[in-house]
């Protein structure tokens, strides 16, 4: 009885220090994918300015596997990525639609797309974070998969890289195809 | 001068909070605008982290601004509002975080602290106050001092003990 007392404060010391280590290497900046498993938000967004007549709506996200890329002409890691969405695009390996966040104005969004290439299949403009609050996104870049059925499967933060595709986004769009 | 520094004082305490709400973004009534704020101050901005909606300036916090009072227009109860913000972002947009399984370490961990800590206290001064009764006993009546160690101090007290 005694040596447990003496114990004691060891333990409590060890229990705080698991507490906080755990603690440590949490990232405050990675949040809950909340939609992941849930339907793509009802949203309808007006196209961009000499692009897309039709707009892009939560419905054209029905029918095929496609990534949904939260972007601006502000974002600097966008940039870093779109040599990489680009490359995706040549290759014909996924659809990429694209949600215009932000722009300062209506042209900023189509002349960025004029200099660096454009990957979009659709791409709505979204000044006002309307689509962007309801994916819950937090920054630009974010990536979205979203399955036949119109279902958010997947979100990734930041740039998507030759290996955050070979490693994740790949191998989970080819499930997802599988399963039809 | 007594005056001065009094009334600078007191300007001080009619200061308004600085928020970062812009006067395009508030809402023509009064109660509206109320329970917007009331709404805002609960959500955290997902940018800083640390400052509410409210106060951020961050332009995700003022389109959060927005949605929040649109919604409100739109005859949506507090909660409805704070609820559909919670089921995009996650608890996390809530400053003060909720009561539930998840957090229950969260809330009860301090007091649980404190009574952990009172409980060890109240042990080692009973246990302190056991020995020293003990020990007490075990000494010869008097000052406490045995035959040596009296004779020890009086040494020292003359000096000798050099």
């Amino acid at each position: 009885m005694k040596r447990l007392f003496y114990i004691l404060p060891l333990v409590g010391f060890l229990v705080i220090g698991v507490y906080l280590g755990v603690g440590l290497t949490l990232d405050p900046h990675k949040l809950p994918n909340m939609l992941e498993g849930q339907p793509v938000p009802a949203f309808d967004l007006p196209g961009l300015e000499g692009r897309d007549e039709k707009g892009f709506s939560s419905a054209d996200l029905l029918g095929d596997v496609s990534l949904v890329n939260v972007f601006g002409s502000w974002c600097v890691a966008c940039r870093i990525e779109h040599p990489f969405l680009m490359k995706i695009k040549e290759n014909g390996w996924v659809p990429i639609h694209g949600i215009d966040w932000r722009e300062p104005d209506r042209n900023a969004g189509p002349v960025w797309l004029r200099r660096h290439g454009d990957p979009y299949t659709l791409i709505g403009d979204d000044p006002r974070s309307i689509a962007a609050i309801a994916f819950g996104v937090t920054g630009a870049p974010e990536t979205f998969v979203v399955d036949k059925q119109g279902i958010v499967r997947y979100k990734h933060v930041g740039p998507i890289t030759e290996q955050v595709w070979a490693e994740t986004l790949k191998p989970l769009i080819d499930h997802l195809r599988e399963q039809g | 001068m007594m005056r001065f520094v009094l009334s600078a004082l007191l300007f001080c305490l009619l200061a308004a909070p600085a928020l970062a709400v812009q006067p395009d973004e508030i809402l023509k009534d009064p109660a509206l605008e109320a329970r917007a704020r009331e709404v805002g101050k609960d959500l955290r901005c997902l940018v800083c982290q640390n400052q509410s909606i409210d106060d951020s300036d961050a332009d995700l916090a003022r389109d959060l601004r927005v949605l929040v009072r649109e919604r409100i227009v739109a005859g949506d109860s507090n909660q409805e509002v704070i609820d559909y913000v919670v089921s995009r972002y996650g608890d996390f947009v809530l400053l003060n975080p909720p009561f539930k399984l998840k957090t229950y370490a969260l809330w009860f961990g301090p007091v649980a602290i404190i009574l952990f800590g009172m409980f060890a206290i109240f042990m080692f001064f009973r246990r302190r106050g056991d020995g020293a009764v003990e020990s007490d006993a075990a000494r010869p009546a008097g000052n406490g001092l045995s035959d040596a160690e009296k004779e020890k101090l009086a040494k020292l007290m003359d000096g000798d003990g050099q």
